[in-house]
């Protein structure tokens, strides 16, 4: 039988006995496990069914909604907008620090970033239920997808940030837009592992959104973006509090951005104010917490198909 | 009618190796209930196996109908041959591409329409976006939703969203097709038209694992039957026998009727 597939007319069903075992040719196709998966390499590997799951989440995280999209600009610029006020007006940072607007808008693009990240890859999984308790696949595709779809919202909120640079005399150089990409892809890297560890784990511990509700609420506060770094070098010198302000690697991630995007806007006539703006070893810390977020990303990824095996029957 | 003629090819295409599934009944939810229960002497949770140590292999292009009452371990059994469970204990082992359905419905989503949830699925089940296209109309005019292909699926009545999950996957080119209650809630022309669609996937060699409580369509469209009782597999032999273990017979016997094959179930 070489009974050629027609998918239109359904030829395939005429031939005799050992049809489909022969046109597949399953004397050469192995026993495998069914729930055998790579994880994260399977993912890569199955983009097809990825951008399927990105398309659907992009439409329905808004569903029903009027406004639709607009709102992932609304709300990072009603946050914005508060921040703003509190920090630049009220508290007087604005006269501080050279345009506070970009100081903080840099960090809060990749913060924004991460927590809609992990938040919607933690409900991912729960979110799936029908599909992760009938069909098998690789149920990592669940948070990456979240991830991908806070991606493709950061997107216009990265180009308002450089237009805002732009309109503020903005003159890039090849060294902070070096920073800036690090500091990025540190966060697409702590994103991807939070997703992904935080989506099992949500799915076991039903309490585990509340705690991750506080953490959301702490991120924003604890990088140096309504205030200037110097305020922490300042308080702890270089002292042990230092060492724990800095081992969150999301600060790194913002004084890499802001070392892209708002240096460049302040002028280069106060080269002594933008060196206690940041760290000396800034680069250098930022490789450091890209190789952490990395062995971090391996860690939940190690964790989840460990975890994942349970996923299906406690989801119910 | 019934050729009991395994178009068997010799290849092995399910291996089941002493598989056991174990569940938790958790009795109470919140920490507080749970020390009340605690210092009550009462149990907080209970394990049970709704499948315990089965083993049994399936040759390639035989059809398997597995029986069994309510609870007794069908569908789990069949999520660990599709990979959506992991055996506690115990391997499984597959030959080629997986589709089906089980516990009647597909993992639809309920906002997408009709049209995005079949490349949704066949994309799970491991179609390119070429074969999905290649198969579309098929499919369509099969599950045969009229104008609602274009309205989501959350409004689907329960009938016209089995009939496009199984007119997705019966096109699906697989290797296995697993049929857990297909038929239970499709009215008598789509039962007919589904048995006619099983037929011929079953005719062309691939492997079928069809779940029913209609003694008939099992009848009709199998060649050996497994039953389950509380998880263990009791039976595995000739359809007939297997039936007649189950007494799903009742007093119609042999009578090939149409109620019957078509599953006027329980
Ligand atoms: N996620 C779960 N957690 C706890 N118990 C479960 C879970 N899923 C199934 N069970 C239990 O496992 C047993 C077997 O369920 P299963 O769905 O396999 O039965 P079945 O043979 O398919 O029944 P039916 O004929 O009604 O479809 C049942 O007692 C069910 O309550
Ligand atoms: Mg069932």
């Amino acid at each position: 039988m070489t009974d050629v597939v027609d998918g239109r007319t359904g030829g395939r069903h005429r031939g005799g006995p050992g049809d489909v075992a022969e046109r597949h040719g399953l004397a050469h196709v192995p026993l495998i496990d069914p729930a055998g998966s790579t994880g994260l390499l399977e993912v890569l590997r199955r983009r097809y069914l990825l951008s399927l799951l990105v398309r659907r989440e992009i439409k329905a995280r808004y569903l029903g909604s009027r406004f639709g999209l607009l709102w992932s600009y609304i709300n990072p610029l009603v946050r914005f907008l508060t921040f703003y006020f509190v920090f630049g007006i009220i508290a007087g940072r604005g006269a501080t620090v050279e345009n506070f607007a970009i100081h903080l808008f840099a960090g809060m693009v990749i913060v924004h970033f991460l927590t809609e990240s992990y938040s919607a890859g933690m409900r991912s999984i729960i979110g799936n239920k029908g599909l992760v308790q009938k069909m098998a696949m690789p149920k990592e595709m669940f948070p990456v997808a979240s991830m991908l779809v806070s991606l493709y919202h950061t997107g216009p909120q990265l180009v308002i940030l450089i237009g805002a640079c732009l309109v503020t005399g903005w003159d890039p150089d090849l060294v902070g837009f070096g920073a800036a990409l690090l500091g990025f892809v540190i966060i697409l890297v702590l994103a991807t592992a939070m997703a992904l560890l935080f989506s099992a784990l949500n799915v076991l511990f039903r309490d585990f959104g509340r705690l991750v509700q506080n953490i959301t609420q702490v991120v924003p506060f604890s990088v140096p973006m309504m205030y200037p770094y110097e305020l922490i070098t300042e308080r702890f010198g270089t002292g042990i509090w230092h060492t724990v302000y800095m081992a969150n690697p999301v600060v790194e991630a913002v004084l890499l951005m802001q070392r892209g995007f708002w240096v460049n806007t302040t002028g280069d006539d106060q080269p002594a104010y933008v060196e206690s703006a940041f760290p000396a070893d800034l680069f250098q810390r930022g490789w450091i917490v890209l190789a952490c977020c990395t062995v971090f990303l391996v860690f939940s990824q190690w964790a989840f198909s460990r975890l994942e095996r349970r996923l299906p029957e406690a989801i119910g | 009618m019934s050729v009991a003629t395994a178009t068997r090819t010799g290849l092995e295409s399910i291996v089941v190796d002493h598989v056991s599934k174990e569940f938790r009944l958790q009795y109470h939810r919140t920490l507080k209930q749970m020390a009340v229960a605690k210092s009550r002497k009462q149990k907080i949770s209970d394990r049970f196996l709704a499948v315990d140590d089965v083993s049994f292999a399936v040759q390639q292009g035989e059809s398997i109908g597995l029986m069994g009452l309510n609870g007794s371990g069908k569908s789990t059994l069949l999520r660990m041959v599709n990979g959506s469970m992991v055996p506690d204990r115990g391997s499984v082992r597959t030959r080629g591409r997986i589709s089906g359905l089980i516990a009647t419905g597909a993992g639809f989503h309920n906002q997408l329409t009709g049209r995005e949830n079949i490349y949704m699925n066949a994309a799970i089940l491991g179609m390119s976006r070429q074969q999905t296209d290649a198969r579309f109309e098929e499919i369509v005019e099969f599950a045969d939703v009229g104008r609602f292909l274009d309205t989501p699926v959350g409004v689907y009545s329960s009938g016209m969203y089995s009939r496009l999950g199984f007119a997705v996957a019966v096109h699906v080119d697989c290797d296995v097709f697993i049929a857990d209650e297909v038929l239970a809630v499709g009215d008598k022309p789509f039962k007919k038209k589904c048995l006619a669609k099983m037929e011929e996937v079953r005719r062309s060699g691939v492997t079928l694992f069809y779940v029913s409580h209609a003694a008939g369509s099992v009848k009709k469209m199998c060649d050996r039957v497994l039953v389950l009782e509380k998880g263990r597999l009791v039976f595995d032999g000739d359809v007939q026998e297997g039936i007649d273990l189950l007494e799903y017979d009742g007093d119609d016997g042999d009578e090939e009727n149409d109620d019957e094959v078509l599953g006027a179930d329980i």
